[in-house]
């Protein structure tokens, strides 16, 4: 195609267009909850998300300084500074002393204080008072400006997700459950499978293409089938609800699929390898631990990865086996869901606790999207 | 004790009971049940190898008896019976069907149900289509498809949560923080609309979330197979004149259509068993339900096991087509 291509410019520039326009269409949503994460409650409330990456006309209410700060300077009273910080280098562009005409003066102009004075406003910020009289009162004048101000974003959310001690915000409890759940659900169904796929691969014995069969057969059964079965099964055999009643629903809901690839890979091994070390005297244990398993490497890594990411994103499994009244085996995908129903509008909270739990599996999708691809490939039926 | 003790206890019982089950399976075998010596030597050998794979296959036929066949037949008997108060169960014949068919959320779900399963898979293989083929031959390709291939590895939970964003409405006199109000408001639109809360509409917005996520997956395989064409065919065609239309549809698609089918099968299934989607982000209101929700409603909520597990069936007997034509492909794959 690409001598095509090459003779019709045009054609080529229609692709390249396609392809940013559906990449950004793909990217952008994603994108626009993690700049959220980082912007503060109330930027989140009153402006898109893409605002934020540009300076923005905002509306600000300050405050001057107390009035204990005057000073009397040639039978006037002044109070001086500026509105915010000293190296901010925000301009202000129109100013008010009045919240139902926050934009009345340019700045430079002065303005006469209910209170009695007056005050100007510079386009830096910097103010001054002046009152022939005292000033009174223990708080300053407020001054409400129109400015343009810089992209601003903050790590708060981040810090009061992850350690807010007793919020029910908190995530880290549950990102440790998470993890958990995880680690051993990835493991040990890795170990089971891997034996009887070199059974199924390997091995001649009556039965074997009838066990594959069903192998495959069982790849599609909705595991929705299995909820009150087994959480009946797990009541009646005292486990209840945990950790252990988890770890095993995950190992046996992920055997079609680990037995399934690694059978596939495994069948592709050269038959000469295998069958020399038959001759050579070798049980079919050492085969399996010395041989198949380090050359089945790329096999497990897919499966592995598929398994880890499985289970991390998990809901239904985590709620049934895993998450009693009790709330202290919450995992992630769990809080996040409650949090959308009792904070559906709090988006920093929201934003940060979705890509707390994001962010691992997306590291580990891109450190191993090879090994992801090749078992996406061996796994889907062909 | 601490859980991640636990875990970390669990995985290191879990590891050895395991590897010392096959070794000492395998030792007890190979030394005590039938030693290859001896006057039987030869009859030991042949025994002991027909005993082996069943030692290597236990503990996973194990778990996949008693996690998935198991419950498919006990899910068929719950959905028969009904729970009587106090413990035990009756015989209720066919009558936890028929309450659910009178049921107008039940038909409602069914009716989304078919919705999803023609808009998801077609949605997501044309659009892993179109990647797989643009992406073909650019330089930046890989990076492309990498981004698109992103969503994969986001749970439907998180998914939710970005694109609930995507779908906020707020009162029209405010600036909107949701892109689609935005570009609504962009384009001409006079009232903020709430996406999520408009009856036959909302099905669609639920079901984008789950097409951003699968076209990924379409698409890796898709580009595989358009890889496997041998080129020779596409010369052929460039020679005779085609243009990249006609060597896209007439060409490459032709030869590629059996992957096309697995892909939309396999999205298939997926789409059947969706529920975190719908669960986080409607709970099944303004008239979004699907199978999987309305089951895991009828089970934890309602906690009526029966109508529950009738609706497990129906599941499952949308899915059996899949099963039966995927067990004979495998088959015929390992003549």
């Amino acid at each position: 195609m690409s001598d095509i291509a090459g003779t019709k410019p045009a054609l080529r520039w229609v692709v390249h267009a396609s392809v940013i326009f559906l990449v950004v269409l793909w990217v952008v949503p994603t994108l626009g909850l993690l700049i959220s994460s980082f912007r503060t409650a109330d930027q989140i409330a009153t402006s898109g998300w893409w605002r934020s990456l540009f300076p923005s006309e905002q509306n600000l209410t300050l405050r001057s300084a107390a009035p204990d700060t005057q000073q009397l300077e040639n039978g006037v009273y002044v109070i001086e500074g500026t509105l915010f910080d000293a190296d901010s280098s925000t301009i202000i562009s129109k100013w008010g002393i009045n919240s139902r005409a926050i934009d009345a003066f340019e700045p430079g102009q002065t303005a006469e204080l209910r209170r009695g004075g007056t005050i100007t406003v510079d386009a830096q910020g910097n103010y001054r008072m002046e009152n022939p009289e005292e000033f009174t009162g223990k708080r300053g004048a407020r001054v409400f400006v129109t400015a343009e101000l810089p992209p601003e974003f903050t790590l708060a959310n981040y810090h009061k997700v992850l350690l807010a001690e007793d919020s029910t915000d908190s995530m880290g409890k549950a990102f440790f459950n998470t993890l958990t759940v995880t680690v051993p659900a990835t493991i040990i169904p890795i170990l089971v499978a891997a034996f009887a796929a070199y059974a199924l691969a390997w091995m001649d014995f009556p039965g074997r293409a009838l066990l594959i069969a069903a192998v495959v057969g069982l790849l599609v059964v909705p595991l929705q089938l299995a909820l009150i079965p087994l959480l009946k099964f797990h009541l009646n055999i005292g486990i209840g609800k945990g950790y252990l009643g988890v770890w095993m629903a995950h190992t046996g809901f992920g055997m079609p699929l680990a037995i399934y690839l690694l059978r596939n890979y495994m069948a592709g091994l050269p038959r000469d390898l295998i069958e020399n070390a038959r001759v050579d005297g070798a049980t079919e244990f050492q085969i399996f631990t010395k041989l198949i398993l380090p050359l089945s490497f790329p096999a497990l890594a897919s499966f592995a990865i598929f398994q880890f990411l499985w289970t991390w994103n998990d809901l239904l499994v985590a709620k049934v086996f895993l998450i009693d009244a009790s709330g202290q085996t919450t995992v992630m995908t769990n809080r996040i869901v409650e949090l959308l129903g009792t904070r559906g509008g709090n988006w920093e909270i929201l934003a940060t606790a979705a890509f707390v739990s994001i962010a691992v599996p997306l590291a580990v999708f891109f450190a191993m999207q090879k090994y992801l691809v090749r078992g996406l490939l061996a796994g889907s039926v062909k | 004790m601490h859980p991640a003790i636990q875990g970390l206890l669990t995985i290191a019982i879990g590891v050895s009971a395991c590897v010392g089950y096959f070794y000492l399976s395998n030792q007890i075998l190979d030394k005590v049940l039938f030693p290859p010596r001896g006057p039987n030597a030869g009859r030991n050998i042949n025994r002991a190898n027909m005993i082996r794979p069943w030692l290597f296959l236990f503990p996973a036929l194990a778990a996949l008896g008693l996690y998935l066949a198991y419950p498919v037949v006990e899910t068929l008997r719950l959905s028969l019976t009904d729970r009587v108060p106090g413990g035990g169960y009756t015989w209720a014949g066919l009558d936890n069907y028929i309450q659910m068919a009178n049921e107008p959320k039940f038909w409602e779900a069914m009716r989304n149900n078919m919705l999803w399963l023609i808009v998801v898979p077609a949605m997501s293989t044309a659009f892993g289509l179109l990647v797989a083929q643009l992406t073909d031959r650019i330089r930046w390709g890989n990076l492309a498809k990498s981004l698109i291939f992103m969503p994969m590895a986001i749970s439907f939970v998180g998914a939710s949560v970005i694109w609930k964003l995507v779908y906020d409405t707020r009162p029209a006199e405010q600036d909107q923080i949701g892109m689609l109000n935005a570009l609504y408001i962009f384009f001409g639109g006079t009232d903020p609309q709430t996406w999520l809360t408009i009856p036959f509409w909302n099905n669609f917005f639920l079901m984008i979330v789950l097409v951003w996520i699968q076209t990924g997956f379409a698409m890796v395989i898709l580009s595989a197979a358009l890889r496997g064409i041998p080129e020779e065919t596409v010369e052929a065609a460039v020679l005779d004149g085609a243009n990249p239309f006609q060597i896209f549809f007439r060409i490459k698609v032709p030869q590629i259509k059996t992957t096309i089918l697995v892909v939309w099968t396999t999205i298939t299934i997926t789409v059947l068993k969706v529920f975190d989607i719908v669960f986080a982000m409607t709970n099944g209101q303004w008239e979004t339900q699907v199978l999987a929700n309305y089951m895991y409603d009828k089970l934890f909520r309602a906690n009526d096991w029966g109508v529950g597990s009738a609706s497990a069936m129906v599941i499952m007997l949308l899915v059996a087509p899949i099963l039966v034509w995927n067990v004979r492909n495998a088959r015929k794959e390992m003549e």
